[in-house]
């Protein structure tokens, strides 16, 4: 049998960690909680991370960039900005059906918990892929025309907090109707409230 | 080519379609008469030379270096004489021809006058013409809306010195443009930490997220070699305007252009991507020392 990597292993932390913050809540969650469910010891595991806020950190980061990348795969694609709304919002919504855990992370631990990423993980510092990202989106939708030219924290918290309100209350069980089936409603109002203005 | 040591080399000033803006701003170089001393003036605008206007229309003479200032115009006539007639007859026999300004160099402001027709020397905006392309390898841009005097006192005394001048693509020394406006500027720790200038002609704040100042795209050594040896744009704040690259003039000069308030054009070279990441992490902390007015700065705290 293969050996397993130190990276395979830190890999295994996150995956862990985040199912069990956002499951459980960030402080009911400890250290040996995570070792255990890791199946290595306590000791072990701060070979890895050298506290609960250090993980912490690690994890938002890692969200950050595997949502920036998945953005920037659409951001590159040939396509108008209509389009690559629809594949923003299906891709955010895909991404809280197949890794809830990492929107739950996202919206219930970094949102909510500020203090824990008060001290090196403030403003844009851990979140900047993913929101890099969004301001390629937003540039290259004016550049086309195809985008109202506003301010951007403007045209982002329309987008990304409608997405959040939208997978909110899909995690609380509200939705009476699949996730998937407010796709395209969805990137039509986020369309019609950014798009060029006659 | 060589210039001959045992005489003085023939220096002649032509114009084209021009506010005689290079002319002045040349009356500004503190060694200039030092400098012409080293030339035969055969004509220059504002200076006394050795003959007249009317006599350089005969095109009985011949010169060494040729200074063209203003925007090429195959139509103009001055003094009765097409000033193409002119340009092709001095830069025949002359070892370099300086295009001063950005007009002589790109078109600059009066190419705007008639586009089907006029442009610099070499190039209309950063495209090639063929006008004077016989004459590409001894054509030396200066661009800059006006030169700066010292530029020229620069490329004079190298062609004085029979020094090389290594061009850039728009023909330009790089020695003076192979800088950024930017580099120098006494705002660049604003620039750093994103903190914008909220007024011209403050002392503190950045000018290039709100106020149009073109100088990290900008080629030019203005914050190096200062104005009058003392100041520049930014240093006074007032935006660079980029008036030392072939699309000047632009439109807006005062503003920044921003796509959902992100600068359209970033420092050159750097990717937007990178730009974005590091603008956005900057803006994150908010330094008191810049946000406040450097007056009111306390060295002890």
């Amino acid at each position: 049998m293969a050996r397993i990597t130190k990276e395979e292993r830190k890999q295994g932390i996150i995956t862990a960690a985040l199912q069990l913050f956002s499951e459980r809540g960030f402080y009911i969650t400890t250290i040996p909680d995570i070792a255990q469910k890791v199946g290595m010891s306590v000791g072990n595991f701060y070979n890895y991370f050298n506290s609960k806020d250090v993980l912490a950190k690690e994890l938002i980061i890692y969200i950050s960039e595997y949502l920036g990348q998945s953005i920037r795969e659409i951001n590159e694609e040939d396509i108008s900005t209509e389009q690559k709304i629809h594949k923003i919002v299906s891709m955010y919504f895909a991404m809280a059906q197949e890794k809830p855990e990492m929107i739950e992370y996202f919206l219930r631990v970094y949102l909510s918990n500020r203090e824990v990423f008060s001290d090196g993980c403030e403003g844009m510092i851990c979140v900047s892929p993913f929101v890099t990202e969004m301001m390629i989106f937003f540039n290259d939708g004016v550049e086309k025309n195809e985008l109202h030219n506003q301010d951007f924290f403007s045209a982002f918290g329309l987008f990304m907090g409608y997405l959040g309100g939208m997978v909110f209350l899909f995690g609380e069980k509200i939705l009476p109707e699949p996730l998937d089936s407010y796709k395209d409603s969805i990137s039509q109002n986020i369309y019609n409230a950014l798009k060029t203005r006659d | 080519m060589p210039l001959k040591q045992e005489t003085k080399p023939k220096l002649l000033w032509l114009q084209g379609v021009t506010c005689n803006g290079n002319t002045h701003s040349f009356l500004n170089l503190s060694s200039i008469e030092i400098l012409l001393e080293q030339f035969e003036l055969l004509y220059l605008p504002a200076f006394a030379t050795q003959y007249s206007y009317e006599e350089i229309l005969t095109c009985k003479l011949s010169c060494d270096v040729l200074i063209f200032e203003g925007t090429y115009d195959p139509l103009l006539e001055r003094g009765g004489v097409l000033v193409d007639k002119l340009l092709q007859h001095y830069a025949k026999d002359a070892k370099y021809i300086i295009a001063a300004g950005t007009c002589a160099s790109f078109g600059g402001m009066f190419e705007e006058v008639h586009p089907e027709r006029n442009s610099g020397l070499l190039f209309k905006k950063a495209k090639s013409v063929t006008h004077f392309e016989k004459y590409k390898g001894k054509i030396i841009n200066l661009s800059g809306c006006p030169i700066h005097p010292e530029w020229m006192g620069y490329t004079l005394e190298m062609i004085l010195q029979n020094k090389e001048i290594l061009l850039d693509e728009l023909h330009r020394p790089k020695e003076l443009y192979g800088y950024l406006s930017h580099h120098g500027c006494t705002r660049n720790e604003y620039f750093e930490w994103k903190v914008d200038a909220k007024n011209f002609g403050t002392k503190e704040g950045c000018l290039f997220y709100e106020q149009g100042c073109r100088a990290p795209m900008t080629h030019a050594s203005c914050n190096k070699i200062l104005w009058n040896e003392v100041s520049s744009k930014t240093r006074i704040g007032t935006p660079c305007f980029g008036c030392t690259e072939s699309d000047f003039p632009r439109k807006n000069l005062f503003t920044t252009k921003t796509n959902m308030s992100i600068p359209q054009d970033i420092p050159v070279g750097v990717p937007k991507r990178s730009y974005l990441t590091m603008a956005g992490i900057a803006k994150t902390f908010h330094i008191k020392r810049l946000e406040d007015k450097l007056i009111d700065y306390k060295t002890t705290h």
